[in-house]
């Protein structure tokens, strides 16, 4: 049990339910400009990916100003995803007992999450997430501005520039991969949702799925 | 051996058709075309390298028929004005000094650079936009302004460093040589072959070009240029713009010209076999969610569950 991974502004009130705060509204804010700005830039990046995906520019006024607001909202993304890594980073930290439950995930795809160790404010798998976009984010604005012509042209070959736009791509596509991933764990694990939305999550959300998290939560006196 | 076969005919003066368009496409960026009813006879241009003596008339009939203006030009020590292709400059003529190794000659080797209209053109596979770059069956790859988004793929697919994205503009657009495509689809050859006083540039069909190709290369030979020979690139399935090169066993002599161009492997990964792996790891992950959501059902919050957090809240507190 370790002090990281309570974050300022998570409390636990009595009740029935019991109501755990866990995102303070500035979290939830940035957390939603990134998630926006997020799903813009890929599908403004899906746009120039692949050919029978074109039609999405119109949805930015064609495709000369998809390719002019893409990477403006990279930059957007790039700002707000790394406010929320301040945020996150210490209670993403791995710690001993998340093998074990990474080597479980088994069981806890089918429900069973009382078979592997309890765990704090992120499972493993949110922590890993959290790391691969933290490395994915970071490549996606470099080989981005490599290839960002406009402003950055002369500053590479174009054979660097080939390179970057296939990185860029591939990142792309893995970010997307995960966000995927990250959407689903929401739509599946009900209750999850109102975290990022209202703040808070019930006291059973808390202990089905944060046990070590609401343990801790309860022994600071909150 | 003068070769005033090629000589272009005279401009029409009544109303024309143009002899090829739309329907002639063979490929269309980011888009399919409809197999064409016919095939139209392949045209190629062929450059003489040895031929060339480096007046530039090509430059200034390219700017002339396309209506373009360049800045006055700088002296950067070198004859090559502009220093680079431009997106004004469709065809720069790039003037090298090499110092024959066998010879010790001081050779002056000009080579008029510009697209090379590859049959297998990199810069189409590259461009996301449809329409933006068409391949027809004579072999003319052009761009379409209207439809070009400006985002420099193309620059990226170009296996030799062709087009050029202008920003004197609100839109950045995208430009190249188009091989004069609105002259030859009223008869008539490229300004630059019009131009040309040594007919060190010639236009015809590839078959008669190839044929032109093979009389100047014998005649060099016989002069010395063992090496002499033809320039049509397989690794781009061969090109409409073609150069006789005194040294072909050279050609990065001439200031740069690929010795065995292609398009990048990285351009290829990127358009081919990525483009469909990344669709189907997006689609493939968004089914997987969707099955495991029908097999295993909502994972909810118990009732029970609640009654523990209750508990545990409770108990702390007494």
């Amino acid at each position: 049990m370790t002090a990281y991974d309570i974050q300022s502004g998570d409390k636990v009130h009595r009740g029935d339910p019991v109501v755990v705060d866990r995102y303070p509204p500035a979290t939830r804010i940035n957390h939603w400009i990134n998630a926006v700005c997020l799903i813009l830039l890929a599908v403004s990046g899906l746009a120039l990916f692949h050919p029978s995906l074109f039609f999405l520019s119109a949805l930015f006024g064609g495709g000369e100003t998809t390719r002019e607001i893409h990477p403006w909202l990279g930059v957007v993304v790039f700002f707000a995803y790394y406010g929320l890594f301040f945020r996150f980073w210490r209670s993403c930290l791995f710690v001993r007992d998340d093998l074990a439950w990474m080597l479980g995930i088994g069981s806890v795809m089918s429900g069973r999450e009382d078979k592997v160790p309890e765990v704090g404010r992120y499972n493993p798998g949110q922590k890993m997430f959290f790391w691969a976009m933290s490395i994915i984010v970071v490549v996606l604005l470099f080989s981005g501005v490599i290839i960002w012509d406009q402003y950055f042209y002369g500053y590479t070959t174009i054979e660097q520039k080939r390179l970057a736009v296939l990185i860029h791509s591939m990142c792309a596509v893995l970010a997307i991969c995960a966000v995927i991933v990250h959407v689903y764990m929401v739509i599946w694990e009900r209750g999850t949702l109102r975290a990022m939305t209202r703040g808070w999550v019930t006291g059973g959300w808390a202990w089905k799925h944060h046990r070590k998290w609401l343990r801790e939560l309860v022994r600071g006196g909150n | 051996m003068a070769n005033f076969e090629y000589e272009l005919p005279a401009p029409p003066t009544n109303n024309v058709v143009p002899s090829f368009g739309e329907q002639d496409l063979v490929a269309r960026s980011a888009s399919s075309v409809p197999a064409p009813a016919r095939k139209l006879t392949e045209v190629a241009k062929l450059i003489d390298v040895s031929k060339c003596i480096g007046c530039k008339a090509c430059q200034v009939a390219c700017l002339e028929w396309n209506d373009k203006r360049i800045p006055v030009g700088e002296n950067h020590g070198s004859y090559t004005i502009p220093e680079d292709l431009t997106p004004e400059m469709f065809t720069l003529m790039r003037f090298t000094e090499w110092v024959n190794p066998e010879t010790q000659n001081l050779e002056w080797l000009i080579r008029k650079d510009g697209c090379m209209h590859c049959a297998d053109p990199g810069c189409l596979k590259a461009c996301p936009a449809p329409g933006a770059i068409v391949q027809y069956s004579n072999g003319i790859v052009d761009f379409d302004h209207e439809k070009c988004i400006g985002c420099g793929y193309c620059v990226k697919g170009c296996p030799f460093n062709i087009p050029r994205i202008s920003r004197a503009d609100a839109k950045p657009k995208a430009y190249k040589c188009t091989l004069c495509s609105d002259r030859v689809a009223v008869g008539q050859g490229p300004a630059c072959a019009k131009a040309c006083p040594t007919h060190a540039i010639v236009f015809g069909t590839k078959e008669e070009m190839k044929e032109h190709a093979d009389g100047r290369i014998k005649d060099l030979k016989s002069r010395g240029f063992a090496n002499a020979g033809l320039y049509d690139p397989p690794g781009v399935n061969g090109t409409h713009v073609m150069y006789v090169l005194h040294h072909a066993d050279q050609p990065q002599l001439y200031a740069g010209l690929p010795k065995d161009p292609r398009i990048s492997p990285l351009v290829e990964i990127w358009k081919g076999v990525f483009k469909y792996f990344g669709l189907a790891a997006m689609g493939g992950l968004a089914a997987i969610g969707f099955l495991h959501q029908v097999v295993t059902g909502a994972n909810r919050v118990s009732r029970e569950d609640e009654d523990h957090a209750r508990r545990l809240t409770e108990s702390d507190s007494t």
